[in-house]
């Protein structure tokens, strides 16, 4: 690692203060995509901002229709939660498969969001039940939020809070690991709510995160694995490497959407 | 250089370490607590897991200066006396969970965190499933597996 110095504040407003004094600095939440990126010397930034004193960034709640959860809230929380279980139980599936457990000890769901990772889990949920990303300065709908491999709306200076999910009568997450890593090779979010209806895919295309219209067109007869029988997506757009091909990811898409399905209606 | 003070074992120690310091590299370069490993250094294997306020982390990928004021314990803190050992590690002698030994202290500090969150009474497939963050490249897993599942049901006596 290159050296850098170290903030530690108690408070999201006091870090954003140190951001704004700081602008080669980059923010730690639970720095487990952050202190990798950072030993291998791809990131070199003057300084980082440990959120994690930060107390008022963790935390659930209920508020209303919605599920409010906190940036610096790590998964292990998220996928234990008795509310999170209770109120969106398809919520939960998405931090209960991210990497392994001390890994889920210690990442965050702000973390993940505002890495943005092409294969990353949380990225899925929030397109996928429609979230807002609320900063220190505005609220982002999910929709205008992932613009692109590694990148999001966000703007200098500017820290999510917190996240909210609105409470979907049917959701679901199918993903398929990686067997090494734990990312998703591809992973499927599908959700119902009222006659908004959404499916949402990570670690497939090579912009990142995106919906399938097509699927949630003809879901909105009947949203059961059969309504997308057969379907496919086409193989233009999607991600290959050494893991799989364009052609394999798209086909793996229209298989675990209707495996999410399955499991939304179950 | 900043410093930083921790509860370590249940004593309180201080250093002044460089801001990019590892927890790990504190423990074993500093504190000369050479129990826990650097085996990948990527956060995938697991030799290095300790528990930071009793949770099972990756000590490779946090920084020293984060632990401010926590509570860490390393695999030298968990035996009840210097002759003694912890009922996870004996079940793990006895039921030979292990051939080199390179990955042993983070396979009983991930395994004592299982026990925490799981409880006492551990089947098989729970016990594989929680160890995906440990790897080990001698045994097999399949002595870990019942050293974990023995050793879960020793703590509960």
């Amino acid at each position: 690692m290159y050296s850098f110095s170290y903030f530690r504040p108690t408070t999201a407003r006091q870090a954003a203060n140190l951001l704004a004094k700081h602008p080669d600095a980059k923010l730690l939440a639970g720095g487990h995509s952050l202190i990798p990126v950072m030993k291998q010397r791809l990131a070199q930034p003057s300084a980082l901002i440990d959120l994690n004193a930060c107390e008022d960034l963790a935390g659930i709640e209920l508020k209303g229709r919605s599920i409010v959860i906190g940036a610096l809230t790590r998964h292990a929380d998220v996928a234990n939660s008795q509310v999170v279980k209770d109120a969106l139980p398809g919520l939960a599936m998405v931090p209960g498969a991210i990497g392994d457990p001390q890994v889920r000890n210690r990442g965050t769901i702000g973390g993940s969001i505002a890495n943005n990772d092409p294969n990353a889990d949380y990225p899925a949920a929030c397109l996928g039940l429609g979230a807002t990303i609320v900063t220190n300065k505005r609220r982002i709908a999910a929709d205008d939020f992932f613009t692109g491999m590694f990148s999001t709306a966000l703007e200098e200076n500017e820290i999510i809070t917190k996240v909210m999910f609105p409470i979907a009568k049917k959701a679901a997450y199918e993903k398929f690991k990686h067997p090494a890593s734990g990312f998703a090779l591809v992973g499927v979010f599908v959700s119902k709510r009222g006659s908004d209806i959404r499916v949402a895919v990570t670690g497939a295309g090579s912009n990142g995160v995106f919906r399938v219209k097509s699927f949630e067109e003809a879901l909105k007869k009947r949203f059961s694995p059969k309504s997308i029988e057969g379907m496919t997506i086409p193989a233009s757009g999607m991600n290959s490497d050494i893991h799989a091909s364009a052609e394999y990811r798209a086909h793996l898409v229209g298989v675990l959407a209707r495996r999410a399905l399955a499991k939304a209606t179950a | 250089m900043p410093k930083v003070s921790m509860t370590v074992n249940g004593k309180p120690v201080t250093g002044n370490i460089e801001e990019r310091t590892l927890l790990v590299q504190f423990l074993r370069e500093n504190l000369r607590l050479t129990g826990t490993h650097v085996g990948c250094d990527t956060s995938q294997c697991g030799a290095c897991v300790v528990h930071v306020n009793g949770i099972a982390m990756k000590s490779c990928t946090l920084l020293a200066l984060q632990m401010e004021g926590a509570s860490i314990t390393t695999i030298e803190g968990i035996a009840p006396s210097p002759t003694e050992l912890h009922p996870m590690q004996e079940a793990f002698r006895e039921n030979h969970g292990l051939q080199c030994g390179y990955c042993t202290p983070g396979m009983i500090m991930s395994a004592l965190d299982i026990v925490r969150r799981k409880g006492h009474d551990l089947d098989e497939h729970t016990i594989r499933e929680e160890l995906d963050g440990n790897i080990c490249r001698c045994t097999g897993y399949h002595n870990i597996v019942k050293a974990v599942a023995a050793g879960a049901r020793a703590m509960a006596k």
